[in-house]
């Protein structure tokens, strides 16, 4: 047989639909890296789509996401259902490398075949992290996962792009994640469609509970009148303990969502998903075409010396491309 | 193949030693390496398992405990099953001189002993894929 590297772009796609596990390996990397044959296969994979549940599990480093997302694919697994989870973590910003150490957490469904565990860096790339995370789920779907469970550390816009993409996102604390003022801070409060607060056993589990109980209700109110209010479970994965109840409120919350889900918002989510990806493809290309790396590299002492402003370089180079594109430019 | 290097770094069997498991894909990471690390006390199936779904280029074992003739037999018979041999296969440890002669001839591409600076097998990696790719 030939050598996975040389299959066509439809051997490649018809394997991930069998589900041969190192046909979807290769597809996942070739989206990681964002290469054209990438591209191609999930054009062909698309229309074998839509039907996984995607679950995204966020919170801060230590929280306990990792063992989380293993205690949930059992729950899963003991249900008969498949699952497949990716796990991003960050590239180091210094050597581009990353260690990726989620596998640890996740040793009891490691080796069952109806599991399929990716871990992904973040690196750095232009497509977006969050358009990355997106269609290496969707080749996990068209490959028949019933659930895709999406793992990264909350704490940073990009991180919580990538929750985004997920149907039900799970917002991870523990009982060190300090007073509900503070989760209020950083925004978590809206991103969470289920508050799981993991090692419950800890000194101070009940106090977070009934504080972000309070913060919820606060909020609440503010929201539409039939607007889901997130429930809130304790879990001690590390001890198997809330794994059950914690899967009963996400499929509660999938249901709630499926029944609200109208057309207009799938019309919604499809337009974002398009508009994102062709920015992206579109930031990329231009960037690569211009060669603007080189250009602003060779005008970085100009710039420095104040001789030019970092704001005549981009209407110049956006007035050059508008020339190339040609047509008329819409006024604003 | 992709400009990443991906490798599992991986600690078969029973021994409880990780540190130069742990100084080892530090120091892969430090290199731009993107490193899976899947801790101790892992099977051969589990390691395979995770070679094929992370799609590694290379796979890096850490054996201590002398059993490793039969780890490394095992690993390559079931990277062989699942079509997978072709990635890269290196360990580390303390492994007697005619074993690694041994294990050259089923298949490990190199072994490096106690000692060796963490310079060497990224030097190693890096040579093996340029090489690879010049070759394409």
């Amino acid at each position: 047989m030939r050598p996975i590297e040389r299959w066509s772009e439809n051997e490649l796609a018809d394997a991930v639909v069998r589900g041969d596990p190192r046909a979807l390996a290769k597809v996942i990397s070739a989206i990681e890296d964002e290469t054209p044959r990438g591209r191609e296969i999930l054009d062909l994979l698309y229309r074998h789509t839509g039907r996984a549940y995607r679950v995204g599990l966020t919170g801060p480093p230590g929280s306990g996401k990792s063992t989380l997302t293993d205690l949930l694919a059992r729950q899963i697994r003991a249900g008969g259902e498949t699952v497949a989870v990716l796990a991003v973590d960050p590239s180091s910003p210094f050597s581009g490398g990353a260690i990726l150490g989620d596998r640890i957490r996740m040793q009891t469904a490691a080796a069952d075949p109806g599991v399929f565990i990716r871990s992904m860096a973040s690196r750095g790339s232009l497509g977006g992290l969050a358009a990355a995370t997106e269609q290496a789920a969707e080749a996990l779907d068209a490959a028949g996962f019933d659930w895709v469970l999406i793992e990264t550390v909350g704490v940073g816009q990009s991180e919580m792009e990538v929750v985004g993409v997920a149907d039900t996102t799970l917002l991870v604390l523990v009982p060190e994640s300090g007073d509900g003022v503070q989760v209020m801070k950083a925004g978590l409060m809206e991103a969470g469609d289920i508050f799981v607060i993991n090692k419950y056993d800890r000194e101070g589990g009940d106090r977070i509970q009934k504080e972000i109980q309070l913060l919820l209700s606060v909020l609440h109110d503010r929201w539409p009148k039939d607007a889901w209010l997130p429930p809130i479970v304790p879990t001690v994965a590390i001890r198997e303990q809330g794994g059950a109840e914690l899967l009963a409120e996400i499929r509660r919350h999938r249901v709630t969502s499926d029944e609200r889900s109208s057309l207009d918002r799938r019309r919604q989510r499809t337009r974002e998903q398009v508009s994102v990806l062709v920015r992206a493809r579109f930031g990329k290309e231009t960037w690569e075409r211009m060669d603007l790396d080189a250009r602003i590299e060779s005008e970085l002492d100009r710039v420095i010396a104040r001789e030019i402003s970092p704001y005549r370089l981009a209407e110049t180079w956006t007035n050059e491309l508008a020339e190339r594109l040609g047509g008329k430019r819409r006024e604003a | 193949m992709s400009e990443r290097i991906r490798v599992l770094v991986a600690k078969p069997g029973l021994d409880g030693h990780d540190r130069g498991a742990k100084v080892i894909a530090t120091a892969f990471r430090d290199a731009g390496f993107e490193v899976i690390y899947t801790g101790l006390h892992q099977t051969p199936e589990m390691i395979v398992t995770a070679a094929v779904q992370e799609d590694v280029d290379v796979v890096s074992l850490s054996i201590l405990s002398g059993a490793h003739m039969g780890l490394f037999q095992r690993i390559i018979d079931l990277l062989k099953a699942q079509g997978a041999d072709d990635l890269l296969l290196i360990g580390g440890g303390i492994i007697p001189p005619d074993d690694i002669v041994e294990l050259k001839k089923i298949g490990v591409a190199e072994i490096f002993g106690p000692g060796t600076p963490t310079t060497t097998p990224i030097e190693y990696i890096k040579t093996h894929f340029a090489a690879k790719r010049a070759a394409k």
